[in-house]
């Protein structure tokens, strides 16, 4: 049943939406909810959405109390709400809201705020998943999927036409047609998979500040494309001079040392998607964080050559992110934008500091590819 | 959504009211109905009225009490309010003997709603009332888009506590004939006594006459162009008969001052409300309508209505017990100068003169009494050695409250210092034309505690976004008198020379 209430509370929720909206820029710097996941509720503080008015100054007040206990003891933290006399000054001077919102919801917000454009998947016509859908009742069926209820309602309607029935003795005997069964049907569903590789370098220039941009960078990138796709894989991958798959977890916590050699992962990234994701089936998201320190031009020429030949052709978007990092030369971005000019499908982004997160999303996802 | 009194419910409404009127106990009748949970948050959001203006913050207000309701922290057993039939909801899951309190409770209620003068100019079918400035406001919503309306709404709530709780009582302007007098004259020139001789001149006009005749006129001239002449403290008021407001915006906070006024009764009776109301579901309950077999549900229920947390204060408990200790005083005659003049304790702990007086005058005492009265005249210094009173204030260093005093003198001004308007600061409007500017001068009068400098600020906006023209508040900070301004883009604190 809807009440009245639920106009005021939905317009309320509405508010804080917009609250939520306006300190997005807050919320995304900090890394405490990349640990969640989907439509998990996530609490986050809100600024109060109280009335202002002309009131007493928080603590200077005080008020009247009863009970035990000698002068100069403490009393606890006198309740506003109940304590009637305290009421005006017990009150907390900033109150802020605790509100819970879902991981989806603060994509879709992170969405509208950055102007983020739907990402227009491709493949979305070749791939069919097919899905069983229990919806309809039948007359045959295996004795498994045998519908309780509309059997006995024939049966006791059937009972009561014929006049079989009597409520002192209220028992139903189905015969052969009264049951049912449940049916199902198969329906088609075009599904579109993406695949996202993050390539991080872990070299000994990359420290804990910078990992912990990639790391909230990636958690946002991910929100979003997910927002996007049903199906969704991630795969990771670090490289120092050598390049190695990894899991999530080794992904964001590694701490090599060495040199860089970003054309091992350009190349074990071409591996793994020519090996696993065929171009067609799969819309392919390489992310690459780098501090743009690479080992020699050669070895950038060798990327370059990766890139445009086993990777470009293949995948929605190319983004690279540089971090800022006191070691780095921050070289690689530039050769890139050199070499790589006119290309759509390659997306770059200079990472100054956490702030800058959420306009490096952007630069990301604003091609809505 | 109303569903019809189970029938146990109306036996028993009819038994409680006919115990209470047994007692004398006079009461509008009373309409039950009986809710849900997820009901009786909505109308308690909306402050107990079943229709109100659509406004986000009753959607704040549900959402905490259905979170204190699935987390268990809170429930409403009952709401009433002040209406004519006076209007009752009862939580569908209380058990019967949860109803009896509840109806008990009410009864309380609807007795001090009728007979206490604070209630006697409000409006007893505020229930109609309410729906139509629904209706109204969201006429307006139709007419001028929702979020315009709500953003005017906001504003004036922000200082709807900024009204004159006793103006009902009071003429506070009296249409006092202008005592014309005609010796002050027009302002031009100084009015001289007539005399005919030129020589009489110097002694009939002498040269202080004439310095005091001028001194007259500038005063009059001045308080003239005072605006408005008198402060006042009913703001909202002054800003729906000043303020350049369009007709909508007018109507608008026409409406939101009188539910303003409305519910002020409610707040300056809080204590007195609840003691009164809780002094009678327990002597209803325990003399006439409980079954014995319900002693100790009832003893559970009431023990938690009077449970005192440390550091707070119930009204529920301090109203129950000041009545129970006038009930018994006025009984043994404990009153009157014979009594305040005995300085003997053992003769006063056996005063006895079995006068019986005590009903009466509680009685007495609900119908004409107001928390702060009410608490001044009865807050005794027995009474609150008797009950563990004392005065807290917050400790910087220690960064919690601490107990500061049990001394009598400081306990009560604490008490009643939270109690006078409502425990809200006074405000006034001193000058409606600051500077010939036409700009809005708001005057606090300080009482010792300073106002929330964050709030004030937020507030002062909202009051400029009705006044249009610059806005001033003047008030102390840490005892240096300031003004505070806000001119639509900038705040400004001036320190001002002058105390005020």
């Amino acid at each position: 049943m809807s009440l009245r209430v639920h106009n005021d509370h939905n317009r309320f929720k509405e508010i804080i939406r917009g609250r939520i909206k306006q300190n997005l820029k807050e919320y995304i710097k900090k890394g405490e909810f990349i640990s969640r996941q989907g439509n998990e509720k996530l609490t986050i503080p809100v600024p109060s959405v109280e009335l202002p008015r002309f009131r007493f100054g928080g603590q200077s007040q005080g008020g009247v109390g009863q009970g035990q206990g000698k002068v100069g003891d403490g009393v606890g933290d006198p309740q506003p709400g109940e304590a009637a006399a305290g009421k005006a000054g017990s009150d907390a001077g900033d109150h802020s809201l605790e509100v819970d919102v879902s991981l989806e919801e603060l994509a879709d917000m992170l969405g509208e705020e950055l102007e983020l454009p739907r990402i227009e998947a491709k493949g979305k016509h070749s791939v069919k998943a097919e899905r069983i859908r229990y919806s309809g009742v039948h007359q045959v069926g295996p004795e498994a999927l045998r519908h309780f209820k509309h059997t006995f309602r024939n049966a006791l309607r059937r009972q009561i036409m014929t006049g079989t029935y009597d409520p002192k003795n209220p028992c139903i005997v189905p015969i052969r047609d009264d049951f049912r069964y449940r049916s199902f049907r198969t329906i088609e569903k075009p599904e579109s998979n993406a695949v996202i590789v993050y390539m991080m370098d872990v070299s000994g220039s990359m420290g804990e500040e910078q990992k912990e941009i990639v790391r909230i960078e990636s958690f946002w990138i991910d929100a979003w494309l997910r927002r996007h796709y049903d199906g969704i894989e991630s795969r990771y991958v670090i490289h120092d001079a050598m390049a190695k798959e990894v899991d999530r977890d080794t992904f964001f916590h590694t701490r090599e040392s060495g040199g860089t050699m970003i054309s091992s992962a350009y190349r074990l990234c071409a591996e793994i998607i020519e090996k696993d994701y065929p171009p067609q089936d799969w819309n392919i998201y390489p992310f690459h964080f780098s501090d743009g320190d690479n080992w020699s031009v050669d070895d950038t020429r060798l990327c370059i050559g990766v890139l445009r030949d086993r990777i470009l052709p293949h995948v929605n978007q190319f983004s690279y992110g540089q971090v800022e990092s006191p070691y780095g030369s921050g070289q690689f971005i530039k050769d890139l934008r050199e070499h790589l000019q006119g290309h759509t499908a390659v997306a770059l982004s200079e990472i100054k500091d956490k702030d800058a997160i959420y306009q490096s999303i952007k630069d990301f996802l604003a091609g809505g590819r | 959504m109303p569903k019809a009194l189970p029938v146990e419910l109306v036996e028993l409404q009819q038994r409680v009211e006919e115990v209470a009127q047994g007692y004398g106990l006079g009461i509008f009748r009373t309409s039950y109905e009986v809710l849900d949970f997820d009901e009786i948050n909505m109308v308690a959001s909306y402050t107990g009225f079943p229709v109100r203006y659509p406004h986000w913050k009753w959607g704040m207000e549900y959402e905490r009490l259905s979170k204190g309701h699935e987390y268990g922290v809170s429930k409403i057993y009952e709401l009433v309010i002040n209406n004519d039939p006076c209007f009752a909801y009862l939580l569908e899951s209380n058990s019967f003997v949860d109803q009896k309190i509840v109806m008990c409770h009410v009864t309380g209620h609807n007795d001090f709603f009728k007979n206490n003068y604070a209630f006697q100019h409000t409006n007893r079918k505020m229930i109609d009332e309410m729906a139509n400035h629904a209706a109204r406001i969201r006429r307006y919503m139709d007419w001028y888009g929702v979020d315009k309306v709500e953003e005017f709404i906001d504003k004036v709530l922000s200082i709807e506590n900024l009204i004159d709780c006793q103006a009902p009582f009071i003429a506070r302007q009296r249409d006092e004939k202008e005592k014309d007098d005609e010796m002050i004259g027009d302002g031009f020139e100084v009015v001289r006594l007539p005399s005919d001789k030129e020589y009489m001149e110097r002694y009939v006009n002498p040269e202080e006459f004439l310095d005091e005749q001028k001194r007259k006129q500038q005063k009059k001239a001045k308080e003239a162009k005072r605006f408005p002449k008198e402060p006042m403290q009913d703001v909202l008021l002054f800003l729906l008969q000043n303020a350049p407001l369009t007709r909508w915006q007018r109507d608008v906070l026409e409406m939101l001052r009188e539910e303003a006024y409305y519910f002020a009764p409610q707040a300056m009776t809080k204590i007195m409300n609840e003691g009164w109301a809780t002094y009678w579901h327990s002597k209803l309950m325990t003399e006439k309508v409980m079954e014995s077999s319900e002693l100790i549900d009832f003893a559970d229920r009431h023990s938690g209505v009077l449970q005192m947390a440390p550091g707070q204060l119930n009204p529920y408990k301090l109203g129950v017990e000041l009545y129970r200790d006038i009930e018994s005083r006025w009984n043994k005659g404990q009153f009157g100068p014979e009594w305040d003049d005995c300085s003997n304790m053992a003769e006063k702990r056996l005063w006895d003169k079995q006068l019986g007086l005590g009903r009466e005058k509680i009685f007495q005492v609900r119908k004409i009494y107001t928390d702060v009265t009410f608490l001044d005249e009865f807050f005794t210094i027995d009474f609150c050695k008797q009950h563990g009173f004392f005065a807290y204030a917050y400790d910087k260093k220690r960064q919690e409250y601490v107990i500061e005093s049990r001394e009598f003198a400081k306990v009560k001004k604490k008490l009643l210092s939270s109690f006078t308007n409502l425990g809200q600061p006074v405000i006034h409007v001193v000058d409606g034309n600051y500077e010939n500017r036409a700009e809005l001068v708001l005057k606090h009068l300080h009482e010792g505690v300073d106002l929330d400098v964050q709030f004030g600020r937020a507030t002062l906006k909202n009051v400029h976004a009705i006044w249009t023209r610059p806005v001033h508040l003047m008030t102390s900070v840490e005892d240096r008198p300031m003004m505070l301004s806000f001119d639509g883009q900038n705040f400004q604190e001036k320190l001002l020379t002058k105390q005020i």
